[in-house]
C-alpha cells in the first residue's frame, strides 16, 4: 500500500532579476515532472546536491507548498488542499532548526505537543515513556532546550516529531554536525521506529552513511529530475564506477599490461589498476599472479560518494 | 481549544525564566516614572485642569503608563518581534507544518507574555508611585472590573496591531522600516509620551480616533474615570478596533499563507 504518491509533479518559481531598471522574469524549474510512490513502511533516502528541489518536493508533500504542475496524494489526500488536517499524520524535523520552546524545559514542549496533536494522556504517556528510554532522554526533561547540547536537543527534536504517531515522518538532515556515537544511536533509534511502528520515514540528507544504516531504498534528484531510483547496491552498479585492484608485487616494475585492467599509479611495488564494476576480478588476479611477482592484492568498491558525484556530474534522467 | 491555552501557559512561563529583564524593566520603569512625574507636575502647575486631569489625575497616569508600557506592548514586545524576524528568514514555514492556525498560536503566546509582564512589571512602579505621592485608585469593584476589562482589550488591540506589522514582511522586502514607524506612531497616540486629553481641536480628535489611542489612553482613562463619553463607550470604541484589527490580521494571515503556498514564499 503506498502512502505517497507524486504524478508528474513539476513547481516553477518566478525569479526577478533586476538589471538597472529592466526587470527580468526568468521561470526556474525546482522540480521538474517528478513521479514516484511510497510504501507504507519504507525507509527512503532522497539525496541531492544543494539545490536539487529536495526541499521544494517536501515542502509540497506537507502541503505548504503547491505543485504547479501534476498530482500529490499523501496518506490519502491532496497535501495543500488538506494541510492542517495532515499536519496530525505527519512529523517533520529539520536538522537546523529547533521546534521545541528554547526557554523552557525539554518536557514543557512535549506537553503542548499532546494537547496540539490531541493525542490521548494514556497514549501520550506511553509513547512519551518509550522514547524517554530509547534516547536516553530521562535527566534531559527538566532541562531547559537552550541549556541541552546539539545531539541532545536532536533527539529532543526527533522524539518531539514522533509523539503523536505520524504515519510518515520527513527528515531534513537530522544528523547534521552530530559527532559518530550520537549519529549512530540516532540511526538505531529510527531504524526501531520504522520496525515497530511501521512508520514511513523520507530522509534528506548529505551524509552517506545515514542512507547506508537505514534506507532500503535511495532517490536521486538533480535540477529537480528523479535520475536514480533503486536500491543502495543497485545505486553503486547503475553508474558502472570502475572498481580498484590495488596489487603488491615483489619489486618496483614498469606499469604492467594486462587484458581487462588498465593501471593508473605506480607507486614503488604497489601499483592501481581499474576495471569495470561489469567485469569479474577473479581472471584479472589469475592472469596478474600468471605473469608478475604477485604478493598480495585488494580489490576497492567503488565508495558511494564518487557514485554519486559520477551521477551529479552527468544528469541524465534514468527511465524506471 | 485546549492547545491555545496550553500555549499561552507556556509562554507564560517562559517570560517568568527572564528574571534580570523582568527587575531591571521594573526599576527603568520606575527612573522614567520619577522623570515624568517632574514635567507633569511642572505642566499642571502651570495649566492646572490641563485636559480635564487634575494634578494626581497627572501623576496617577504616569504610574499606570509606566506600568502598561511592556505589559501593552508600547514598544513592541517579544513575541511579535519575534515573529516578525521569522516572517523575514522564512522561518515562518516551520509553523505552517503545526496543526494550529498562526494569528491564534501567536496571540496565545502574547497573551502569556501580556499577563506575565502585567503581574511582574505592572505592579511594581505602580505601587513605588503610590508610595511617594497621592494617587487615584478607583472606588468601586465595578470600576475594577471595567478597569480589568479595559487592560485586556488594550492588550488585544495592540496584538492586533503587532501582528500586522509582523506580517507586512511578507510583502516588504525590510520590514523593519515599518516597525520603526509602528514604534513612533505607537509612542504618540498611545499617550505615552503626553496624554491624549491635553492635544486640543482635531489633532486630538484624530488621536484619540486611532487604534493606538484604544491601548493605554483608555484604559488608564477608564481607571481614573475620565473617559469623556463614559466607560461604555470607551470599551466599545476599543471593541471596533478588535474586530478590525481582528479581520484584517486574518485576512492578512490567508493572503500571507496563500504567498507561501503558491508563490513558495
Amino acid at each position: 500500500m503506498s502512502v505517497i504518491q507524486l504524478e508528474n509533479v513539476s513547481r516553477a518559481f518566478t525569479v526577478t532579476s533586476r538589471t538597472g531598471l529592466r526587470r527580468t522574469k526568468r521561470e526556474v524549474r525546482a522540480v521538474d515532472n517528478l513521479s514516484f510512490t511510497v510504501g507504507r513502511g519504507e525507509v527512503v533516502g532522497y539525496i541531492g546536491p544543494n539545490g536539487a528541489g529536495k526541499s521544494t518536493t517536501i515542502k509540497m508533500l506537507t502541503g505548504i507548498l503547491v505543485p504547479s504542475g501534476g498530482s500529490i496524494r499523501v496518506a490519502g489526500v491532496d497535501p495543500s488542499r488538506n494541510r492542517m488536517k495532515l499536519a496530525k499524520r505527519i512529523g517533520v524535523v529539520f536538522g537546523q532548526r529547533t521546534t521545541l520552546w528554547w526557554d523552557l524545559p525539554l518536557k514543557d514542549s512535549f506537553a503542548v505537543l499532546q494537547k496540539m496533536y490531541g493525542v490521548s494522556r494514556a497514549r501520550h504517556a506511553e509513547n512519551l515513556a518509550t522514547f524517554v528510554e530509547l534516547l536516553d532522554l530521562g535527566d534531559l526533561l527538566d532541562v531547559p532546550v537552550r541549556q541541552l547540547s546539539l545531539g541532545q536537543r536532536m533527539r529532543g527534536d526527533i522524539a518531539a516529531a514522533l509523539l503523536h504517531d505520524p504515519e510518515i515522518v520527513y527528515l531534513d538532515e537530522p544528523t547534521i554536525g552530530l559527532d559518530i556515537i550520537s549519529k549512530a544511536r540516532l540511526r538505531e533509534f529510527l531504524a526501531q521506529v520504522n520496525k515497530d511502528r511501521q512508520t514511513t520515514i523520507i530522509l534528506t540528507t548529505h551524509d552517506l552513511d545515514d542512507i547506508e544504516a537505514l534506507c532500503s531504498r535511495v532517490m536521486v534528484i538533480d535540477h529537480g529530475h528523479k535520475v536514480y531510483d533503486g536500491t543502495l547496491t543497485g545505486l553503486r552498479s547503475s553508474q558502472s564506477a570502475p572498481r580498484t585492484l590495488v596489487v603488491d608485487l615483489a619489486a618496483s616494475l614498469p606499469p604492467i599490461t594486462i587484458d581487462g585492467a588498465t593501471v593508473t599509479k605506480v607507486d614503488g611495488p604497489r601499483q592501481y589498476l581499474t576495471f569495470p564494476t561489469t567485469t569479474s576480478a577473479a581472471p584479472l588476479v589469475a592472469q596478474i599472479a600468471a605473469t608478475y611477482p604477485l604478493q598480495d592484492l585488494t580489490i576497492a568498491e567503488p565508495t558511494i560518494e564518487s557514485v554519486i558525484a559520477r551521477i551529479y556530474a552527468n544528469p541524465a534522467p534514468v527511465t524506471d | 481549544m485546549e492547545v491555545y491555552w496550553a500555549i499561552a501557559v507556556r509562554s507564560f512561563r517562559r517570560f517568568s525564566t527572564y528574571r534580570i529583564a523582568t527587575l531591571s524593566g521594573a526599576f527603568t520603569n520606575t527612573v522614567f516614572g520619577f522623570i515624568f512625574c517632574g514635567v507633569y507636575l511642572t505642566l499642571w502647575h502651570t495649566r492646572p485642569g490641563l485636559g480635564g486631569y487634575d494634578v494626581s489625575d497627572a501623576l496617577t497616569f504616569v504610574w499606570l503608563q509606566q506600568g502598561l508600557l511592556a505589559p501593552v506592548g508600547i514598544f513592541g514586545a517579544t513575541t511579535t518581534v519575534e515573529l516578525g524576524e521569522r516572517v523575514r528568514t522564512g522561518e515562518i514555514a516551520v509553523d505552517l507544518y503545526r496543526p494550529t492556525h498562526l494569528m491564534l498560536w501567536w496571540l496565545s503566546v502574547d497573551a502569556g507574555r501580556a499577563v506575565f509582564q502585567l503581574l511582574a512589571r505592572g505592579g511594581a512602579p505602580l505601587i513605588v508611585g503610590a508610595l511617594v505621592f497621592d494617587l487615584n485608585f478607583p472606588s468601586s469593584p465595578m470600576q475594577w472590573l471595567a478597569v480589568a476589562v479595559a487592560v485586556a482589550l488594550g492588550i488585544l488591540v495592540s496584538f492586533g496591531i503587532r501582528y500586522l506589522v509582523a506580517l507586512s514582511g511578507f510583502w516588504i522586502t525590510d520590514s523593519r522600516g515599518v516597525e520603526s514607524m509602528a514604534l513612533v506612531l505607537s509612542l504618540f497616540f498611545s499617550g505615552a509620551i503626553l496624554p491624549l486629553v491635553v492635544f486640543p481641536g482635531w489633532i486630538g480628535e484624530v488621536a484619540r480616533a486611532t487604534p493606538w489611542a484604544a491601548t493605554l489612553q483608555v484604559p488608564i482613562d477608564v481607571w481614573l474615570g475620565r473617559n469623556p463619553g463614559g466607560v461604555g463607550s470607551a470599551l466599545a470604541f476599543q471593541l471596533v478596533w478588535i474586530v478590525v484589527l481582528g479581520l484584517a490580521g486574518r485576512m492578512a494571515t490567508v493572503l500571507a499563507t496563500r504567498k507561501v503556498v503558491i508563490q513558495g514564499g
